[in-house]
């Protein structure tokens, strides 16, 4: 596998204070392993009252990378996400998801989203595991939406994948936390979509679920090409599976392979080598 | 008296068939609305229809003409207060509010100060629904409740997490605004039921007595829906009954409901935990 990592044009300040140079292929914009672009950024800035979160990041994710999304708190992972689906503006450059600019997409089935939420914000919300689950569908209806036996197959397989077939008919907010975030991975992967962005899924489960969940990415990725983003702190997990690492700090510092990820100096700087190891000591 | 003495007075089943259909409308919505945590729209577009009222009155047109699209844009203009001027929901409709009652004030006096006809918005009759009235009510609440049926999917979605529902292809811009209209359309309607005064406890009631044996999202809108019925029959009944003021027997009976429910519940799961 050919290694190219690409880094921002700029020379940048790491939280240890080094600094890292800036290198000729990050004016490329990024690196896709098989041609086929599936998320492109060009130059995306974002400000939040007049503070930079992002600034002229570019990059792209070609069909059936798995990229793992890392950097320190406050660095600008979630709000780069969350600009790749409009649900912050840019202050500046563009987002394509398929090959079409935003304003011009609208296949949101290939597209399943899994946001940071807390426990607290279903408080007392008369769902039932089912009803939850089967929001995951509408992207696939058209108006009149109505939901027929096959959703409900398609419900009751994705719970079962998460082993929580038994749950089907409980409220969402008698559950655990551990199982509300499973019932949300369920709801996200329940229509197999093409690209799969997730922030921090595992951050409420306990390992053996974070193992059962690490797979099924893995069977997403291997069986239907499935591209995924996995924003994550938790750095051996994406180190097991994924393909391609961005480290992001305001701006993409380092985005390549991952075999480029674990030969970078750079890296072993910002992380240092115990973190590094962990990350590209592969243990699965 | 007889009971089919009692349904065969006209005003009676005039107030029965429009009760009914306010009652659906407002359980309906009222559901939406409490899980989103803007209660109080209800109360605040009151206000703003006591305004509309008062505009009503000073142009002497009927207050329905008047009042539905000035409430409309006062719906739209909370859910812009929340979406542009980055608002809590209950900053926005208090402002929103204060402005309806203000106006309301302003054109009454204009006009020679308060009259008999706008204190008649401010505490409703149900008993006193001309047919007229009854006719809009229902073509109103038949479109309302299409509208709830067809976007069903889409307001569920919205109410339990418009982030995802946005990521999933919902214009949820475009479905908040069919919640605040069709929330104004019907705060209108129910006003001449149980008055400005008491509009917000019908759309607030049936809902929070529903939640407390919630069983699913369409379940406990059913049954929602099903309080808010049994509310406003019952208390047209019992009003009639006992020679009571329609509106805030209603709004007692439905309170009453509440209670019931609440207290049942509430036994209902020490008696479990102790099992």
């Amino acid at each position: 596998m050919s290694v190219n990592p690409v880094r921002n044009s700029n020379n940048v300040l790491n939280p240890a204070g080094i600094i890292i140079e800036s290198n000729p292929v990050a004016e490329q914009g990024g690196i896709i392993s098989n041609g086929v672009s599936v998320v492109s950024v060009r130059n995306l800035s974002f400000q939040y009252n007049s503070e930079e979160v992002l600034a002229d990041v570019s990059f792209e994710i070609g069909k059936g990378d798995y990229v793992g999304l890392v950097g320190p708190n406050g660095s600008g992972k979630t709000t780069l996400i969350r600009n790749l689906f409009g649900l912050l503006r840019p202050s500046a450059g563009t987002v394509s998801l398929f090959g079409r600019s935003l304003l011009e997409f609208h296949e949101w089935h290939k597209v399943g989203y899994l946001s940071q939420k807390f426990m607290a914000s279903y408080h007392h919300f008369p769902a039932t595991v089912k009803e939850v689950v089967s929001m995951g569908l509408l992207s696939t209806k058209r108006f009149p939406k109505r939901m027929g036996s096959p959703d409900d197959a398609a419900v009751e397989k994705a719970l079962a994948r998460m082993d929580i077939l038994d749950l089907k008919s409980r409220l969402i907010y008698e559950l655990s936390g551990g199982q509300q975030q499973r019932v949300f991975i369920a709801r996200t992967i329940v229509n197999e979509p093409e690209l799969l962005i997730l922030d921090e899924p595992t951050a409420a489960i306990d390992p053996e679920t974070r193992e059962r969940f690490f797979n099924i990415l893995r069977d997403l990725h291997h069986q239907n090409q499935t591209t995924i983003i996995l924003v994550t702190h938790d750095i051996g997990s994406v180190g097991t599976y994924a393909s391609k690492m961005m480290y992001v700090d305001k701006r993409v510092i380092f985005y390549g392979t991952f075999e480029a990820f674990c030969q970078s100096v750079e890296m072993t700087s910002l992380f240092g080598s115990l973190s590094q190891h962990l990350i590209c000591h592969r243990h699965g | 008296m007889e009971i089919i003495d009692f349904l065969s007075y006209g005003f009676i089943q005039r107030a029965l068939i429009t009760g009914f259909f306010i009652a659906l409308l407002c359980s309906c919505l009222g559901f939406f609305l409490v899980l989103r945590r803007l209660s109080l729209i209800g109360d605040g577009l009151a206000h703003v229809t006591f305004g509309s009222v008062a505009v009503a009155l000073f142009l002497k047109t009927f207050a329905l003409y008047v009042s539905i699209p000035l409430v409309m844009i006062s719906a739209l203009g909370i859910l812009r207060l929340i979406e542009k001027a980055k608002l809590h929901g209950d900053a926005a409709i208090g402002i929103v509010s204060s402005l309806g009652i203000a106006m309301g004030i302003f054109l009454a006096s204009l006009a020679g100060g308060f009259n008999i006809d706008l204190f008649s918005y401010l505490f409703g009759n149900i008993l006193a629904i001309s047919q007229e009235e009854m006719v809009f009510s229902i073509l109103l609440s038949g479109v309302v409740l299409l509208l709830v049926v067809f976007f069903y999917h889409d307001l569920l979605s919205t109410t339990f997490d418009e982030e995802s529902a946005k990521t999933a292809g919902i214009k949820t811009r475009q479905i908040n605004m069919i919640l605040f209209l069709l929330t104004a359309v019907t705060v209108v309607l129910t006003m001449k039921a149980v008055g400005i005064l008491l509009t917000s406890a019908l759309l607030i009631l049936p809902a929070v007595t529903s939640l407390q044996i919630s069983k699913g999202f369409k379940a406990s809108l059913l049954f929602s829906s099903l309080v808010g019925v049994l509310s406003v029959i019952g208390g047209i009944f019992i009003s009639f009954g006992l020679n009571l003021p329609t509106g805030a027997t209603i709004v007692l009976f439905n309170f009453c409901i509440f209670m019931a429910v609440f207290v049942w519940r509430r036994r209902h799961d020490r008696k479990r935990r102790f099992l």
